[in-house]
């Protein structure tokens, strides 16, 4: 299967597919943020495909401050006992060693997160060193191919985690893949300049040029919060979605996330989004992104 | 002939370019509705319990039921060779049972122990590549179940009647050769009257 990457010393072709191929079982689905058992379980009967566990959700991390890192073995391996379905866990922007650890556990995915402190502000994880999968967050389609090109299986939207606030999603949605169809415009002689442009490994943009979309699965997070915003995400392209704090600082937790996941297969049929909409209780409260602080972004992590 | 490709969640799109490849007419079920005129029905991979959860939520579950009862063809996954099976264990769960057989979720162990081999198989002389992700194991088959295909003693690949399933995924290949046994059998549907 052309996949637009090359084997580059460390993986074999196919262990790329099947990093690939569980982000393709995770299409049309919800990832959702746990921080405990408890709550890992309310995410799987709820309808939940996959859970990251952690140990704070992006809006706490926001609050309280400090250095966020990866989570403790003990609370991964708890959430791992509890539930069936995918887990994966978050590692920091160049921390392999982090990563590591993630994968001698055997987590099923791992999220090199700028939700989390950045342990190295040049070097991202070299991904196709691993033999567990990675995603990834961008803000724009320089950045994804990028992360491809380290080895990420799976790309979403950054967003702008623990906001509450969809915008930022939205901007980087619309971001990449607008750049993406562009590419599509242009002949094979402009692409090396598109390259050097979007600071992007060649064969990367070639493949998008040729085919008008990723090499991996494209999923959304960063602000989802209500069934509409998941129906939003997947509507402008998203293959699936993440939701963070948005399901746990609810006042319905088990409710919102059921709700989320109905709006996210249904996302074509607003009747079914609205269905999903009603008697929701209170979203988490978000933030205004245009009165929040440069420094206080998280998307900015990570380039 | 028209062919359905539940589409709720997982992998559906890959099914969608295997059919693409081989010319065959195919509509996206998400509602009770869609599954007019099908004449087979691909449960593809994904998450098998967020899969049960929406089918009985969306009302497919009885209407996959009727189709089974009136004839209709049927090529499980992965996750949808667990939805297809008699019973589900690790953990125990709610399935569909149109075939007899018995289906352990998850038991190869977690992502690292996914992988691509290439085995024998009874439908054609040379061996098949299969991609297995996460995949479940048939634990017990009955009597009306034949086995296709096996890895390390277990079936990976059975038929029962019209109802095909596969413990891995072959819409992750450019072989078709599992989607035209299964067109074959959607195709000699003879629906009453």
């Amino acid at each position: 299967m052309d996949n637009g990457v090359k084997n580059n010393g460390n993986g074999h072709e196919n262990l790329w597919r099947v990093k690939v191929g569980l982000a393709e079982m995770l299409k049309g689905g919800v990832i959702m943020d746990v921080t405990t058992a408890e709550q890992a379980k309310i995410a799987e009967d709820a309808g939940a495909c996959a859970v990251m566990a952690l140990e704070r959700v992006p809006a706490d991390i926001r609050k309280e401050g400090g250095v966020a890192r990866m989570a403790a073995p003990r609370i991964i391996r708890e959430i791992m006992d509890t539930v069936t379905i995918p887990v994966m866990a978050k590692a920091r922007i160049g921390h392999f060693a982090e990563a590591q650890v993630l994968e001698a556990l055997e987590v099923d995915y791992i999220d090199e997160s700028e939700v989390l402190t950045p342990a190295d502000e040049e070097n991202h994880i070299w991904k196709h060193s691993f033999k567990v999968p990675f995603v990834c967050g961008a803000r724009n389609l320089g950045e994804a191919l990028r992360r491809i090109g380290e080895g990420a299986a799976m790309i979403r939207t950054k967003g702008e985690a623990g906001s509450g606030n969809i915008v930022e999603a939205v901007r980087h949605m619309r971001t990449i893949v607008g750049q993406m169809k562009r590419l599509t415009t242009l002949g094979e002689d402009q692409l090396m300049h598109e390259a050097k442009e979007l600071g992007a490994p060649l064969d990367l943009v070639q493949y998008v040029a040729k085919n008008g979309k990723l090499p991996v699965p494209n999923f959304s997070a960063g602000g989802i919060a209500t069934p509409a915003d998941a129906a939003l995400m997947m509507q402008l392209g998203a293959e699936a979605v993440f939701v963070g704090s948005g399901i746990f600082k609810s006042s319905d937790p088990a409710k919102r996330a059921k709700a989320i996941v109905y709006a996210t297969t249904n996302y074509q049929d607003a009747k079914k989004v609205l269905a999903a909409s009603d008697e929701l209780g209170e979203a988490m409260k978000g933030l205004d992104i245009r009165q929040m602080e440069e420094k206080d972004l998280l998307q900015t992590r990570g380039w | 002939m028209l062919i359905g490709i539940l589409a709720i969640q997982g992998d559906f799109e890959a099914h969608a370019r295997a059919l693409d490849k081989l010319g065959v007419k195919y509509v996206f079920v998400r509602t009770p509705e869609d599954l007019q005129g099908v004449d087979g029905l691909i449960l593809p991979g994904g998450e098998s319990t967020t899969h049960m959860k929406l089918l009985a939520e969306t009302g497919l579950e009885p209407a996959i039921r009727q189709m089974a009862a009136n004839g209709g063809a049927f090529l499980g996954t992965c996750a949808g060779a667990i939805l297809l099976a008699r019973e589900v264990k690790s953990p125990e769960q709610n399935s569909l049972g149109l075939a007899d057989m018995t289906v352990m979720r998850n038991a190869y162990g977690r992502q690292l122990s996914s992988d691509v081999l290439t085995l024998p198989t009874k439908l054609r002389e040379a061996p098949l590549e299969m991609v297995f992700i996460r995949a479940p194991i048939i634990e017990k088959t009955g009597p009306r179940v034949e086995i296709l295909a096996e890895r390390e003693g277990k079936p990976v690949l059975v038929r029962q009647g019209k109802v095909m399933a596969s413990t891995f995924h072959p819409e992750l290949t450019s072989d078709t050769t599992i989607h035209e046994q299964f067109l074959k059998l959607a195709c000699n549907n003879n629906k009453k009257p």
